[in-house]
């Protein structure tokens, strides 16, 4: 009951001109980001904080807007993987297997607009088991001291390679890497200068916005460039998208898998590890076993096999917001960077927001449920629109992003030094990406190494030196030990996880080319 | 061999790392752990780390060929020269010159990367500056 007395606060605050103008801006923004392959749901959020940021929007107004772009991304990565057979972003991978089969016979239009209504549903349902199951979990977290805590973030660094991640030796590297470069500048609990070599611009440390935009946005320029790849991904033919509301007797029988979807999504959405790729997967695969088991519908454009994935996906997205805001740990790439923009917004997440200021926690959930019914009512209409940006060559569009990168991060302290700093890590980014070492533990070490730091001082201050505090109390050694085997586990099983999923997509694409 | 270039790499930073890490002075303020234990045990991670990918390098990345790898040290080039000259020209005219390049490497016709870095640089300064109010690089012409 208290839980909706303060949704119905949140959405109080939400239903301001202001804030809904943003909503609206946000998930148009971010479907256009979402649709366009290169510009997932992390980069666009990513090149907009820093402009949020330095347009003095305040908390709650600038999370309505980053979230609503977030949420939108999700809803649009799934339109080129439909019309165009690419995926917009990596957890659209799956929609491609019959959403692309649709558009070929013709149902593009259907397609799209079924994979809309499941993207709804999905997000919708997993919003309202955020609400449910945040306090919940907040309640457990206000139970952790700084050991706990500690312990907590090494879990998050831990799984955040997940199951699919082939060498836990590069994203052990790429953690530590972000951790290294949140200890420069002055440590906050002695006052001393650390890595900064009288370098005045690195006293304050370097600022997460600029490795973010760099990491993320900067090197999929270069990434452009090196393939020369100038023109559009779009082609009129593909862009036909003919009737678009779907049958009724088709969304009939795709409700049992909305269903289940959605609580496969959530889940993998919350656990540590798993996040929106693994959810559509899953989802996909779950609903094959049971609706498909011959194997002779899925795969050829089946409804059921569009929706299954874009419902899982966009649950995901939404479950991954739950150890996010109540814990103030990510599991995700996208989450990280939804972090980032609480942490530039002075916003710290974790248990107390949750007391401290909860018009904002509410603000944001309401402000969640309103940008899904905005995305409704934007795609199933508007779907021709967003389908046209595949159509923008990319030669025009990835200058204006990196234009717009220099923008935000100039905009925020004016410095000639940030810029380079940022075309620094953008081919950090690039070499690393290259390298195959994954770039989302690096944000995240930047945000929460000094955090984890601070933590792990705070505990063995309180045991006089004794390291063993760590492992104190039962609830610390269960977090540890899940870190354990989720670090360990993808030794053993993401080889084969990562060649399920591959071999998935590739005899699905193989079935397109018979 | 990248692989384990790349460890080579994380050997020397993460030494370098520890090094500077030991220097680290004392302040009059002191807890027990102290401002360097942490930064030192980040340092023992990536030569952990380093050494795995001495000994077990994945397989080879696709590098680019040498003219892809000029095009991106090209780009590298003149986006430093454009985070220099930003304060001096100005955010308009330095953006033109930026974007103009950017288009014409990524495969525009010369006249259509000169159109759309005009187009991009003023479309840029309305919306932010113009409609948004954000601070822009002020050159001597005031944009």
């Amino acid at each position: 009951m208290e839980t909706l007395s303060s949704l119905a606060d949140g959405f109080a605050i939400a239903f301001t001109l202001q804030n809904l103008f943003l909503a609206l801006v946000g998930c148009f923004l971010g479907t256009l980001m979402g649709a366009l392959p290169g510009l997932g749901p992390a980069n666009g959020v990513a090149i907009l904080i820093p402009i949020a940021f330095t347009l003095g929007l305040g908390p709650t107004p600038s999370l309505i807007l980053l979230t609503s772009v977030y949420y939108g991304a999700m809803y649009g990565g799934r339109i080129s993987s439909i019309l165009l057979n690419i995926p917009g972003d990596e957890p659209a991978m799956m929609t491609c297997l019959d959403g692309y089969p649709m558009a070929q016979k013709g149902m593009a239009g259907e397609a799209l607009s079924l994979s809309g209504i499941a993207s709804f549903v999905g997000a919708f349902f997993a919003t309202w088991g955020l609400v449910l199951l945040a306090p919940q979990l907040v309640k457990i977290a206000l139970l952790f001291g700084p050991a706990e805590y500690f312990a907590l973030f090494t879990l998050a660094f831990a799984t955040l390679g997940g199951i699919t991640s082939t060498n836990q030796a590069k994203s052990a590297f790429a953690a530590m890497l972000g951790i290294g470069i949140a200890m420069v500048g002055v440590d906050s609990q002695t006052g001393v200068q650390r890595f900064t070599f009288g370098e005045l611009h690195l006293y304050d440390g370097i600022d997460f916005l600029i490795a973010i935009v760099g990491l993320f946005a900067l090197s999929e320029v270069f990434i452009f460039l090196e393939n020369h790849r100038g023109g559009a991904v779009g082609n009129e033919k593909a862009m036909q998208i003919g009737r678009l509301v779907p049958k009724l007797s088709v969304l009939k029988y795709c409700v049992p898998t909305m269903f289940r979807s959605t609580i496969i999504g959530f889940i993998s959405g919350i656990l540590p590890g798993a996040g929106a790729s693994l959810g559509s997967f899953l989802s996909y695969s779950l609903e094959k076993q049971v609706v498909d088991r011959d194997g002779e519908t899925f795969g050829k454009g089946d409804p059921r096999g569009v929706v299954a994935p874009e419902v899982g996906n966009n649950a995901a997205s939404g479950g991954a917001l739950v150890p996010m805001l109540a814990l103030g740990v990510p599991g995700s790439g996208t989450t990280a960077v939804l972090l980032a923009v609480l942490l530039a917004l002075n916003v710290t997440p974790g248990p107390l927001l949750f007391t401290n200021s909860p018009d904002i926690v509410w603000g944001l959930i309401a402000a969640l449920f309103i940008a899904n019914f905005m995305l409704l009512a934007l795609n199933i209409p508007l779907v021709g629109i967003f389908t046209r940006v595949l159509l923008i060559p990319t030669r025009i569009l990835m200058p204006v992003v990196a234009m717009i990168s220099f923008v935000g991060i100039y905009g925020i302290s004016g410095s000639t030094f940030d810029l380079e700093l940022m075309i620094g890590f953008g081919v950090l980014g690039w070499v690393l990406r290259k390298l195959d070492v994954p770039l989302v533990p690096i944000i995240l070490g930047i945000l929460l190494g000094n955090e984890m730091e601070v933590n792990l001082r705070r505990a063995l201050t309180i045991s006089d030196g004794d390291w063993s505090i760590l492992l104190g109390s039962p609830l610390a050694i269960g977090i540890w030990i899940f870190a354990i085997i989720g670090f360990a586990l993808p030794i053993v099983l993401g080889q084969r996880m990562k060649r399920r999923m591959r071999n998935a997509a590739s005899a699905a694409a193989a079935d397109i080319k018979d | 061999m990248s692989d384990r270039i790349l460890g080579g790499a994380g050997l020397a930073l993460a030494c370098f790392y520890i090094w500077a890490a030991t220097i680290i002075p004392d302040s009059f303020m002191a807890d027990a752990v102290g401002p360097r234990t942490f930064p030192i045990i980040i340092g023992a991670i990536i030569i952990i780390c380093s050494v795995v990918f001495i000994l077990r390098p994945d397989p080879e990345p696709q590098w680019p060929a040498i003219s892809n790898l000029l095009e991106i040290a090209g780009a590298v080039a003149v986006m430093a020269v454009y985070a220099k000259l930003l304060p001096e020209l100005g955010f308009v005219i330095s953006t033109v010159f930026a974007t103009t390049y950017l288009t014409w490497r990524l495969g525009s016709p010369i006249l259509g990367s000169i159109i759309t870095g005009v187009a991009t640089s003023v479309g840029i300064y309305v919306v932010f500056r113009l409609i948004l109010g954000l601070s822009l690089a002020r050159g001597p012409l005031g944009f």
